[in-house]
């Protein structure tokens, strides 16, 4: 009978750490077994993003060219076998919406460690943020924080729907949106808004924090900003009951 | 208005197979071609520089006074070399007349670009350079392009035309 050779190596490491001692934690082995195995998932200083600090890359910046081929072949990829423009933007929005579950992890964990940073020099408050209770303190963590984490600036406008029968649609605004830089939508597709993956982020740090949303991409073109483009957020039912009673309790 | 696109008259994009890809004017008052015309101009101008590389003369090598009559002999050929043998031939680079300078810049893809542009127009090299980088920016990044097919990409047309109007 033979053995695969690669199982004989996990073997042989696993023997080697038993001899070494028995009581060392699974975790130290894996690590272990995973430096001694150079490929394309371990660089080659053996540091894996998992060893480095969450903040390390907090200022770093991204080649914008690589991330303008990556979200193109998102694109093309979410275009096949679709059945017209709103199929394909529900598609580019189901890609966006468990990046957005995530990112709020990352932002409430990058916020805090600020805050308690900030807290040494100026020590007004004691409690690390907590998450968004009401609407328009979450629409302002959106607005800014959010943005200045996904695209390095806040967005450029909030606003509220005016009309009464509509007062659970909120309009995030951004001038020029970062992925939709070097896409032009072809002429039959002018409705067309790739932003939509934008707005399934939005969609999902919304849904992380308890608030039930839609969240939609419009073309809003303007002389100066051709590729304004407006985020419809609306807000489901029980969350406008929600609000009212959190108004009627005065918590902000 | 049109005294600050002076100079760049017309930009043609030929694909690699020598068919038309992107067609447009920068100023007034050119005299239009039909489609089909232009159409065919991509194509001669294909097949004119392809000729053009072919042609380019050889030097001799090695061998002091070999005589080009008898030079289709097939030991003799390895006795000649382009002059500069690291550079690449390129073929028609620019064709001038008193009236305009057509400049042709191709890539190492082999993508032309074909610049009209008026005789005293001074670094037509750094306006190409600015064109393939748009190009390669608002076009070859988009999702919607295929590669090989006709440009249509609002955001390059944007941006060429502001760049261009820019330009002083």
């Amino acid at each position: 009978m033979a053995v695969p050779p690669r199982h004989a190596t996990m073997q042989s490491i696993s023997n080697g750490n038993t001899a070494q001692g028995n009581d060392r934690p699974p975790t130290q082995q894996s690590q272990q077994q995973s430096q001694q195995s150079p490929g394309l998932r371990v660089p080659s200083n053996r540091k894996t993003i998992y060893d480095r600090h969450l903040n390390r890359t907090r200022n770093a910046e991204l080649s914008r060219a690589s991330f303008a081929f990556l979200f193109g072949e998102m694109v093309t990829y979410a275009q096949r076998r679709v059945t017209g423009i709103q199929d394909l933007e529900k598609r580019l929005n189901e890609q966006g919406y468990p990046l957005g579950l995530r990112l709020l992890d990352l932002l409430f964990y990058r916020s805090t460690s600020t805050s308690s940073s900030a807290l040494s020099s100026s020590s007004t408050s004691s409690s690390p943020p907590n998450r968004p209770l009401r609407i328009i303190t979450l629409l302002h963590l959106i607005h800014g924080p959010l943005w200045r984490l996904l695209f390095g600036r806040a967005a450029d406008a909030l606003e509220h729907s005016v009309s009464a029968e509509t007062a659970n649609e909120y309009m995030i605004t951004d001038n020029d949106p970062m992925v939709n830089t070097y896409i032009s939508a072809p002429r039959d597709m002018n409705m067309l808004n790739c932003a939509a993956y934008v707005a399934g982020i939005i969609e999902g740090v919304c849904d992380g924090c308890g608030f039930e949303t839609k969240v939609s991409a419009h073309n809003q073109p303007t002389e100066l900003w051709p590729s304004r483009t407006v985020f419809l957020v609306r807000f489901g039912d029980p969350v406008m009951e929600r609000e009212k009673v959190l108004e009627r309790a005065g918590i902000k | 208005m049109s005294d600050n696109t002076r100079g760049v008259f017309s930009l043609i994009i030929i694909n690699k197979a020598g068919g038309l890809i992107y067609q447009r004017e920068f100023q007034a008052g050119l005299r239009k071609l039909s489609t089909n015309d232009y159409l065919v101009l991509a194509g001669t101008f294909h097949g004119v520089h392809a000729i053009t590389r072919s042609i380019t003369p050889k030097i001799p090598i090695a061998q002091p006074t070999p005589s080009p009559a008898t030079g289709t002999t097939g030991p003799a050929a390895p006795g000649y070399s382009y002059p500069n043998p690291g550079v690449p031939v390129s073929g028609l680079d620019y064709l001038e007349t008193d009236k305009f300078r057509l400049t042709c810049f191709q890539t190492l893809t082999g993508t032309k670009f074909l610049l009209f542009t008026d005789p005293l127009t001074g670094s037509v090299e750094g306006i190409i350079q600015k064109i393939y980088e748009l190009y390669a920016d608002y076009v070859m990044k988009n999702p919607f392009y295929q590669i090989e097919m006709p440009v249509r990409c609002e955001a390059f047309d944007r941006h060429l035309g502001a760049w261009l109007r820019g330009r002083t």
